[in-house]
């Protein structure tokens, strides 16, 4: 075991000191924080300091003019008159709609509205909003129904999705946060199973390529050589993610201060997202958030950190075994091919038909086949109840099970591969190497 | 007493035999030559007191006692192919070796510093493997093999990228080490060093040991009634009467014979005042002539 430590040790200190991985470690956190930054600037800058929109109303009918509420960010300016020559001129107005004289009530309503500059959806359904409630209103006073049963009728409704539990307890649930964190764990996964598997590969062809490997195997068993590179890459994958995880956690704060989002503002989503009766409370843009801490972050977390060491020591091995077998990079092609399409095949099934159906059986079996149960499983976690607890731990215990299988014939292969050179070497011969003897 | 005993050891692979029923001993304190030719076996015997692969029949005795895993420590072996990580520091890579070979970091300091020392390469201590000549790379792997202090050393091929001088510095090294009690079995094909250096030696041909013993015996036993004589002046030809002669090389107005014959020597130039015999011996044939012979597929 001592020189397993000895060989996990190289390769953990030589790969964290190279300056290519300091740079990825450091850089990766300060690219998603940019990204989330630019996002939350967008969304919280469009609502807070949108410019106002001033748009001249002819209302030559006269039904509209003294009724007409201007929703957020737009200003009704009423005139008599307005020629398109007067819009081209002016700075200060953006458009001008037009109500046709003889209109009323009983009509269907043809709004003119002449702009420079096209008119997004969401102010275009505004407008007409603004236009209904006031024709609305008017036929309601004709029915002789009073101003403030009128304005009784004025309702906020905001929909909030709730989970019902099998003991009746229920959970606010999100399909939209769901889905992402699903996506984005499951490609952290796919990712890190690339990266580092295809470095045990290099590592392994280096060795073998360098004839270090003759003198290594001279000390310790190839088995031991195999784990303690493995290892000692898991372990810089892990540093990675950790302080992927912290950095990006401190910027992502730092940015969310600086942009205006605070942490009482996620508090009190979050009691929202908890008491229903507050559900009636405003919501913007950034219930997400809510809906995200209202997840069980920390065994997604702890389901996460497994198959994301799980998924990459099943592959990992098999990674070994390929740079074993072959003379140098180039001839890595035909081996890798097998390795490359489950993964490829479980991150395009599980990001199209288990994202759409994450219960149903193709999801649950992939969930638990050990080739496509680290990506697939991250989908669909976010979604799993408590009673679905148990699918969790048997594709936990086939994975255990199949790391062991995949390494005990990733060793075979590896111990006879990495001696034999100048072979060209094809699935029959690597099927012999399982039955060598020393 | 032998530190190595090879006992019927054979190694068979899918197509062929690498080793068959190969038994010999490597005397303690000796420098042992291991010979032979390409694909003879000599790596496949070296990976197996390696335990880089086991032995299909026959066992190796380390000091009277089966080889095991321990054994490891007291060995030191260069491989014929060197090889080191590129990217990793001279100084970094040996305590890594160093340690693999079970020894602890500060004792595996004080030594490489001592290694270091002696091969004038102190300022190399930071140097990445890469930076290095190929002569610097292989004192580095030099170091590496024997910085442990062990018992047993196997150097596959270790004059190769030397030039004359690291050569004869290698050598120098090779017989200290033995001197300080290290047994050596060396393998090369470079007859002229093991006949420098080796004091016994095998020759493996085909899988099987063809000779062995010390080298003057290998040699030996290879001679044929030759001589050689080297002489000034004129010789009357009934001088030759009934000698079989081989090779008349003229040099500097010298003139070397070689001959053979079968009886008892019965040349009549010593008492010729006329002649002056500057040279008369009886040719043994050199390691190269013994391997040639040996190992040539018609002999057999």
């Amino acid at each position: 075991m001592n020189k397993i430590g000895i060989i996990t040790g190289r390769e953990y200190f030589t790969r964290v000191k190279k300056k290519s991985f300091i740079l990825m470690t450091l850089l990766t956190p300060l690219l998603i924080t940019a990204f989330y930054g630019i996002i939350i600037w967008v969304s919280v800058g469009q609502t807070n300091s949108a410019e106002n929109q001033n748009i001249v109303v002819v209302d030559r009918s006269g039904v509209f003019i003294n009724d007409l509420v201007a929703p957020e960010n737009i200003v009704f300016i009423a005139q008599e008159n307005y020629t398109t020559d007067q819009l081209i001129t002016s700075d200060s107005i953006d458009a001008v709609v037009s109500i046709p004289q003889d209109y009323t009530v009983d009509q269907p309503l043809a709004l003119k509205y002449e702009s420079m500059s096209s008119l997004s959806v969401n102010n275009s359904s505004r407008i007409e909003l603004a236009f209904k409630d006031v024709v609305r209103d008017k036929k309601l006073t004709q029915l002789g129904v009073d101003q403030a049963t009128i304005d009784s009728l004025q309702t906020k409704v905001v929909l909030s999705q709730f989970k019902v539990e099998e003991d009746g307890s229920t959970k606010s649930s999100n399909i939209g946060v769901n889905t992402g964190l699903g996506m984005a764990l499951a490609f952290m996964i796919y990712f890190f199973i690339f990266l580092y598997g295809v470095q045990v590969m290099k590592g392994v062809i280096e060795e073998k390529t360098n004839r270090i490997v003759e003198l290594i195997v001279s000390t310790v068993k190839p088995f031991q050589l195999m784990m303690g590179k493995v290892l000692g890459i898991a372990l810089v994958g892990l540093t990675q993610l950790t302080i992927w995880i912290i950095l990006t956690g401190i910027l992502m704060t730092v940015v969310g201060v600086i942009v205006g989002l605070n942490m009482d503002d996620m508090k009190e989503l979050q009691d929202v997202s908890n008491n229903p009766g507050l559900a009636n409370v405003d919501m913007n843009q950034l219930q997400f958030v809510s809906d995200f801490l209202a997840l069980p972050l920390a065994k997604i977390f702890g389901v996460f950190l497994f198959f994301f060491m799980g998924g990459y020591l099943f592959y990992g091995a098999l990674f070994a075994a390929i740079g074993s077998a072959v003379d140098s990079e180039t001839d890595t092609q035909q081996f890798m091919l097998p390795i490359t399409m489950p993964l490829v095949f479980s991150i395009a099934i599980s990001f199209s038909l288990v994202v759409g159906d994450p219960n149903g059986s193709l999801a649950t079996w992939m969930s638990i086949i050990p080739l496509t149960s680290p990506i697939t499983m991250m989908v669909r976690l976010p979604f799993m109840d408590e009673s679905q607890n148990w699918q969790i731990y048997l594709s936990m215990a086939v994975m255990l099970l199949s790391i062991f299988g995949v390494i005990a014939v990733a060793g075979k292969i590896y111990r006879t591969g990495i001696l034999m050179y100048g072979k060209k070497v094809n699935y029959k011969e690597l099927a012999k190497w399982l039955f060598y003897k020393n | 007493m032998s530190i190595i005993q090879i006992q019927e050891v054979s190694k068979f692979y899918a197509n062929h035999t690498a080793l068959d029923q190969v038994s010999f001993d490597v005397p303690k304190g000796s420098i042992f030559g291991l010979l032979g030719p390409n694909g003879a076996g000599k790596t496949s015997l070296i990976r197996i007191i390696n335990q880089i692969t086991a032995p299909d029949e026959g066992q190796i005795l380390f000091n009277g006692k089966p080889l095991t895993k321990e054994h490891i420590k007291q060995i030191g072996y260069l491989p014929e192919e060197r090889g080191l990580y590129k990217k990793m520091t001279v100084y970094d890579q040996l305590i890594y070796f160093a340690r693999l070979r079970g020894m602890d970091t500060t004792a595996a300091k004080k030594t490489i510093n001592e290694w270091l020392e002696k091969f004038e390469a102190t300022t190399w201590k930071k140097k990445k493997i890469e930076e290095l000549s190929k002569g610097m790379q292989q004192k580095i792997q030099f170091i590496v093999t024997v910085m442990h202090s062990p018992n047993f050393i196997i150097l596959d091929e270790p004059f190769t990228g030397f030039d004359p001088k690291n050569t004869q510095l290698i050598k120098d090294e090779i017989e200290n080490l033995r001197n300080q009690g290290a047994s050596i079995m060396l393998s090369t094909h470079r007859m002229e060093n093991v006949e420098a250096i080796c004091d016994n030696v095998v020759l493996l041909n085909k899988a099987s040991v063809v000779a062995q013993g010390t080298v003057m015996d290998v040699r030996n036993s290879l001679k044929d009634n030759t001589y050689s004589i080297t002489y000034r002046g004129e010789v009357k030809p009934t001088q030759f009467a009934g000698i079989d002669i081989k090779k008349n090389v003229q040099k500097d107005g010298s003139t070397t014979l070689i001959f053979t014959y079968n009886d008892k020597p019965n040349i009549q130039l010593f008492n010729d005042p006329m002649i002056q015999i500057s040279e008369y011996r009886e040719v043994i044939p050199s390691m190269q002539e013994v391997f040639l012979t040996l190992t040539d597929s018609s002999h057999e």
